[in-house]
């Protein structure tokens, strides 16, 4: 940086590569680093250790890091960022960085590397993670001298952030960082890259196109995905919406985008979505999808798909564009920018087949009324409880507002059917890659940045083992999530499969010799309660939640017989679902 | 259908795999591939030669550009061009064959290029079929390697693929 002395002439300030990152840090505006040190991180730790900027949180395993710094992006917008040694330290990131690029989080990843010297030789904690994560970053930059140090990282996380966004990694060699070489630093304020520029709007024509289509619709869905949520396109979505009055149903990774609570709001689409909103997907004759990738968990099978429908395709990436089902209306934008675009086009207009319309909400209603009170039987006092009742408490212990983190399994699924929520970025969760062990870390690296707001992880005994050394991180830093396990005492959703497609041979779906939970939560000094039967679910609820800054783990029993419905018949269209363990439809 | 799709790709430590990969990553073809500096040394240019149906070579090119090393590129076969490849054979010849390697090398205006004693090695430009057909006819003969530089190509006429 360049600074000014008494005298009025301009010095430049001289800094080791290490001392670089630190500044450039604070510079870019980055809180939190999650982190781990190691021999080829250490020069960056020493520089950490001299300033009081970033804080610099430790887990207890770098993939904990990588899921800790997710759940703090998703949750603020803002790229988290990620500090790992060389090695072994990179390669536990790995899980983390799929998750990151599956779901397209904005994150940096700064990784130790041997000295430039030694790499290729197979030298001690030597691993090539630029080759190994190739195909699961955004890009990838090694350091080849200190002086470069602070454009690479300004480029790293203007491209983690900007377009679609994604992971990004750095390599850097540990005499890139030697504390004894120092070089000009200057915080770079602009980038160029000539081979990247995001489009910054959508094509006029097009979007004309869509929104006549759009006006002449008989039966329109719209179908929002998480490019809503990161695109931060939420307002003016609901304000085409709710202009139009059509329904809307998202992805897993859009809930929130649109109030679930809204009349036109159909919940969430899929495998495990909602009925109506798989039923009207099936019948529409419009589709607009924004921000959404047509995923194979949303179409089942692509050639059965929506065989009735047009299809209006927004998407910040062309790649996503016709990638499993052809898009009539293609349209390469950023969702806000597209969204006002259109918004204004409708301004002063109104659909023109308002009976049709008025038909085909008639059709949605029924198709709820169908569901109505047949999702699940809540349990009856001494009954084992069922998962969905306890979500749904929750749900209402929270008034709906609570940052929801899951890991992945049935609990994931029920978590996202019965919590209902009216805003963005507060179900967080796996979408993409499925990462058992995803939640707990990323409740942390929520609670962090918003420590007055109640952060639940709903997980399951598979999902939470698999992450819960970070009980540890929790009680260094006092971060208080809640800890809601619906212990089923098998991985549920293998059994569910298990169930439906292996004649229930349950192979190694059940855990033997689970932990004594409690005890095991109260070694790191924190509450568990254990909840055995409904009428315990309040109490326990009451106590979980009465402080905000207090870790508590309920460990709650529930009903392992328990299936997700509906479920999409594989291979079928939309409309083919289970709905029941004796119903086919 | 088959299709040569060229690229103009930074010339940073790395970025060659990350073309390749993506091929291998999403199930893509590669026929042949060529890549080599340009006259601007921070740009190298690669050439791909792949088949795969519309959808699909709609896909790679769709998934290259999102490369950030990848600055530009472009499907040769949507317009007219040329398309190049040079190949080095060596080939049996002794006694009788020695003419018969020479006549049919002129016959594709091939040139030897360097003599041994029984083995010719000749050299031969042209599009992929020419070569195809030339091994063909060497076959026979006795052909003893092949080494093949891989599809390069140009627009015809005034279209470019620069900056």
């Amino acid at each position: 940086m360049a600074l000014e002395t008494s005298r009025g002439e301009t010095t430049v300030e001289l800094l080791s590569g290490a001392d670089m990152i630190a500044r450039f840090l604070k510079d870019e505006g980055v809180e939190y680093i999650y982190g781990y040190p190691g021999g080829a991180a250490l020069h960056i730790y020493d520089a950490l250790f001299r300033q009081d900027d970033v804080k610099h949180i430790l887990v207890r395993h770098e993939q904990a890091a990588t899921h800790a710094a997710d759940g703090y992006a998703r949750a603020s917008g803002k790229p988290g960022t990620v500090l790992v040694t060389s090695g072994p330290g990179a390669t536990n990131a790995v899980t983390g960085i799929a998750t990151a690029y599956m779901d397209s989080i904005p994150m940096v990843v700064l990784c130790g590397q041997v000295a430039s010297h030694l790499i290729g030789e197979d030298a001690f904690q030597e691993t090539d993670i630029i080759g190994v994560t190739r195909p699961i970053v955004k890009h990838s930059f090694s350091i080849r001298h200190p002086a470069e140090i602070p454009m690479v990282l300004k480029k790293a996380y203007y491209l983690a952030a900007s377009g679609r966004p994604g992971p990004v990694v750095v390599d850097i060699p540990k005499d890139m960082t030697a504390p004894t070489e120092r070089y000009e630093y200057v915080y770079p304020n602009k980038i160029k890259l000539r081979s990247y520029s995001p489009v910054t709007r959508g094509h006029s024509g097009q979007i004309k196109k869509a929104v006549e289509l759009m006006l002449k619709a008989r039966r329109p869905v719209f179908y929002t995905g998480g490019g809503i949520v990161t695109g931060r396109a939420c307002e003016p979505l609901t304000d085409l919406v709710r202009r139009l009055g059509y329904p809307i149903t998202t992805t897993l990774m859009g809930i929130g985008a649109y109030p679930q609570s809204d009349r036109q709001s159909l919940g969430w689409l899929g495998m495990h979505g909602s009925y109506e909103s798989n039923m009207a997907m099936h019948h529409a004759d419009l589709i607009i999808a924004i921000g959404a990738r047509f995923d194979d968990r949303v179409t089942n099978s692509t050639s059965k798909f929506c065989p009735t429908a047009k299809i209006v395709h927004v998407d910040i990436d062309p790649s996503s564009i016709s990638k499993t089902v052809r898009a009539d209306v293609p349209i390469v934008g950023p969702a806000a920018s597209v969204i006002n675009e259109m918004i204004s086009l409708v301004q002063d207009r109104e659909p023109s087949n308002p009976e049709a319309l008025i038909e085909w909400w008639q059709k949605i209603d029924g198709w709820r009324e169908e569901r109505k009170g047949k999702l699940y039987e809540p349990a009856e006092p001494g009954e084992p409880l069922k998962p969905e009742q306890v979500i749904e408490e929750i749900c209402r212990f929270t008034r709906g507002e609570a940052y929801v983190t899951t890991d992945v399994g049935q609990h994931q699924m029920f978590a996202g059917q019965y919590y209902k929520f009216d805003k963005p970025n507060r179900f967080i969760t796996s979408g993409g890659l499925g990462t058992m062990g995803f939640g707990f870390p990323a409740a942390m690296g929520i609670k962090q940045s918003y420590p007055k707001d109640d952060v639940v992880c709903v997980t399951g005994e598979g999902s939470f083992q698999m992450m819960m050394q970070e009980l540890s991180t929790c009680k260094q830093y006092g971060i208080g999530v809640k800890i809601v396990n619906l212990n089923n005492g098998s991985l549920g959703m293998v059994r569910q499969w298990q169930d439906l497609n292996y004649k229930s041979r349950h192979a190694h779906s059940y855990m033997e010799s689970l932990p004594d939970f409690q005890k095991l939560i109260e070694a790191y000094g924190f509450t568990a309660l254990r909840v055995e039967s409904p009428e315990e679910l309040e109490p326990a609820l009451e106590r979980a939640f009465a402080d905000k800054n207090e870790l508590v783990f309920l460990d709650i029993y529930v009903d392992p017989r328990e299936h997700v419905y509906p479920m999409h018949v594989p291979l079928g269209s939309m409309r083919d679902m289970l709905l029941s363990k004796t119903e086919r439809t | 259908m088959r299709h040569i799709i060229s690229i103009l790709l930074e010339n940073e430590p790395g970025a060659l795999s990350r073309v390749v990969g993506l091929f291998s990553q999403r199930n893509f073809n590669i026929e042949s591939l060529n890549v080599a500096p340009t006259e601007d040394e921070t740009l190298s240019r690669l050439t791909v030669t792949t088949v795969g149906d519309d959808r699909i070579v709609e896909q790679i090119t769709k998934q290259l550009n999102k490369l950030i090393d990848v600055v530009k590129l472009v499907d040769l076969t949507e317009g007219n061009h040329i398309e190049r490849e040079l190949m080095l054979v060596k080939v049996k010849a002794l006694g009788a064959q020695r003419d018969e390697v020479k006549r049919t090398a002129d016959i594709f205006r091939a040139q030897v290029v360097d003599v041994a004693p029984g083995v010719y090695t000749v050299q031969i430009a042209g599009d992929a079929g020419k070569l195809d057909a030339f091994v063909q006819a060497m076959a026979p003969i006795g052909i003893l390697e092949v080494a093949r530089t891989g599809v390069s190509g140009i627009a015809r006429g005034d279209k470019m693929l620069s900056l």
